[in-house]
């Protein structure tokens, strides 16, 4: 017997993970459906820095000095353009996919904090228009729900074209968040798996968009602007055909973005990360000369105020959370630490929103568990989320000397490492190099 | 009397909004010359009559009252239309009463593909033949063909039902056909007499979910061991 640990070393290829999800799927016979966002390693925001100012740039005074962080999406094509304080909103999430109070927590943090929440696949609800003072109706392949009454009171309307989470893939819910309330807002005999469509019904590509668009502004008198938004796949491509098609705003979800419900392999192997989309959108609004007047909107894997100013210097005009706002508002809450236990996982590791069960009564149907949410409580966190990411941001944009946020730019960033500074199109830290586009 | 407005004269936007403000009252839709999105998103009880074709979205979300389309209608005719009745008297292209939530869709040629695609309580009566992917994911509301339908009728499709008199070149993944009970013959002379559509409903033939993709198929072999029952020794 020898006592060096040969025999119990882990394999790269096969580690415990890995046998496990072989073993899992010959018991069960069916992919890994689960909920939150890629968990892989991924470039990120992280691999980038901001250079602040120095002797040939002057900062702005950290607690004195403006530095704005409005936004207005849709001026001069809509007669009532989105106004944000703050250049953060609220991705689009089901009513379904989440508790009502959930729904109702996001729209009270999102409107204290002066931003936009958004409705998801299966229709708007009172509770989040009731507590929204502006709500982004998402229009999904689906249609579930869909209700020209509510693309009428809605604030936005966003064409979901794909998401983050799953590019080229619709939604899903099972069986046991189809509730009647849910079954009914969606069509749907109770308690089926619903397997959303990914593809729009009534049309197939950039010069339908167009016309689908025009249709949407005419039922709603040119009044509110309409986004698009992509899961990032061709981002370059995919934004210049969303602004041919009218977009006033594109939202470019990263590989990072969350679901509720969605298979592994799709999460983790569909898609491109956020910090090698945004550069990508950019380029193409700047060809066309649209860019900031076409909003870009940067999603996935947004955590801080440092993400929110990297994107923002990168060139987006605002960016979107999903899984942090679920954070915020109380999901992975370690005080259920225990319940998360029961449920195979622990508090901060938590990933089956799919499942209905959630010890934090944010992903689920259950009344009892629902009933766990303080929509007041979560809206104060929220609001307080927001505030943080917002002072952040500024804290950030003000050291680079900017008296605006979005007057960020590439040139306040440098980045750690040559995959990243090759996406983002900045320089590799301490040099001038930037490869693929000087020597 | 009907107000005329003519598309030859004044811009889609026009036309729309003056349809959107109106209470009530009929209006003639003249030189429509493929126009898209005309007569989208009405919500009041008025009468749209359009002399000519049209090209997408006609009479789209459309909430109540009637449009008719003297002509041929383009994709996505009355797309998801909650109430009212949509009618063309020529051929209507793909798409045809898309996610249609309620009321009545007639057209009395041919439709393209996927009409009634994700249908949702729509009621739609085609006077000739259908393309292929009818009724795709198709949920609820029923589907009346005089004609034939083309390839993988009903695919995926959940509780709507589908009615057709000719033949189905094939049907899609979980739609069977069923028996013609009497409430289904009810069904058919209702929705032939509310199309103004002569027919016998003793011709047709009826089409449905077999409900087996309802749920995901999970097996379990580790519990029916630990259970002392599966396997084979």
């Amino acid at each position: 017997m020898t006592s060096d640990t040969w025999h119990q070393r882990e394999s790269y290829s096969f580690d415990r993970n890995t046998i496990a999800e072989i073993r899992r799927a010959a018991n069960t016979g069916i992919y890994r459906i689960r909920g939150w966002g890629a968990k892989r390693v991924l470039p990120t925001l992280d691999d980038l820095v901001f250079l602040g100012a120095s002797m040939s740039r002057y900062p702005l005074e950290g607690y004195r000095e403006a530095c704005g962080t409005d936004v207005v999406i849709g001026e001069g094509r809509a007669e009532h353009p989105v106004h944000l304080d703050i250049p953060v909103t609220i991705a689009g999430m089901s009513f379904g996919s989440l508790s009502a109070q959930a729904k109702e927590a996001l729209g009270r943090g999102a409107s204290a904090a002066g931003t936009s929440t958004t409705t998801g696949d299966g229709g708007m609800t009172e509770e989040e228009r009731g507590h929204s003072t502006k709500l982004v109706y998402q229009y999904l392949p689906s249609r579930y729900g869909m209700n020209p009454d509510d693309l009428r009171r809605a604030d936005a309307i966003e064409v979901v074209v794909g998401q983050g989470a799953k590019p080229g893939g619709g939604g899903m819910l099972l069986g046991q968040k189809i509730t009647e309330r849910v079954a009914e807002m969606r069509t749907l005999p109770e308690g089926i798996d619903q397997r959303s469509a990914c593809r729009h019904p009534d049309w197939t590509g950039p010069d339908d968009l167009a016309i689908k668009i025009i249709e949407l502004r005419e039922i709603v008198d040119w009044r509110v602007p309409v986004y698009v938004k992509l899961g990032a796949a061709r981002p370059y491509y995919d934004t210049a055909l969303a602004v041919k098609a009218g977009a006033d705003a594109v939202v470019v979800d990263g590989m990072q973005g969350g679901t509720a419900a969605t298979q592994d392999v799709f999460i983790e192997h569909v898609g491109i990360p956020t910090l090698a989309a945004i550069p990508e959108a950019v380029r193409a609004l700047r060809e066309l000369g649209v860019h900031r007047e076409v909003k870009l909107i940067a999603a996935g894997g947004i955590r801080s105020g440092a993400d929110v100013a990297k994107a923002l210097a990168l060139g987006a005009d605002v960016v979107s959370i999903g899984t942090a706002a679920l954070i915020a508002i109380g999901d992975n809450d370690p005080a259920y630490d225990t319940e998360y236990r029961a449920l195979g996982s622990a508090a901060g590791f938590w990933e089956d929103y799919q499942d209905g069960t959630d010890p934090a009564g944010i992903t689920t149907q259950d009344p009892d568990l629902s009933a766990r949410l303080d929509p007041v409580i979560g809206g104060r966190r929220l609001a307080n989320y927001l505030q943080v990411l917002t002072l952040e941001t500024q804290t950030l944009a003000r050291a680079c000397g900017k008296s605006h946020v979005l007057n960020l730019e590439p040139e306040d960033l440098a980045a750690l490492t040559v995959e990243a500074a090759a996406m983002a199109g900045v320089p590799l830290a301490g040099t001038a190099w930037i490869p693929g586009t000087s020597s | 009397m009907s107000t005329a407005i003519d598309l030859a004269e004044v811009p889609l936007r026009q036309l729309n909004q003056v349809l959107h403000n109106a209470e009530s009252g009929g209006f003639d839709v003249l030189n429509p010359r493929g126009a898209h999105a005309v007569a989208c998103g009405i919500a009041t009880d008025v009468t749209v009559e359009v002399a000519g074709s049209v090209g997408y979205y006609c009479a789209g979300m459309h909430q109540v009252g009637t449009v008719v389309v003297n002509g041929n209608s383009g994709p996505g005719l009355a797309e998801n239309i909650m109430s009212g009745t949509v009618r063309t008297t020529g051929s209507a292209s793909m798409s045809a009463a898309a996610t249609g939530c309620g009321g009545l869709v007639v057209i009395e040629g041919d439709a393209g593909a996927r009409c009634g695609i994700s249908m949702k309580g729509v009621d739609i009566v085609v006077g000739g033949s259908i393309g292929h992917m009818g009724a795709f994911m198709a949920q609820a509301g029923n589907l009346v063909v005089l004609g034939d339908a083309g390839a993988d009728l009903g695919d995926s499709i959940y509780e709507a039902v589908l009615y057709v008199r000719g033949e189905v070149e094939s049907l899609g993944t979980d739609c069977v056909e069923k028996e013609m009970r009497p409430e289904h013959l009810a069904a058919v002379e209702h929705l032939l007499e509310a199309a103004d559509m002569a027919a016998s409903p003793g011709d047709f033939r009826r089409y449905g979910s077999a409900r087996q993709m309802y749920s995901f198929h999970v097996d379990d072999i580790d519990t029916e061991l630990a259970e002392g029952h599966g396997g084979t020794r």
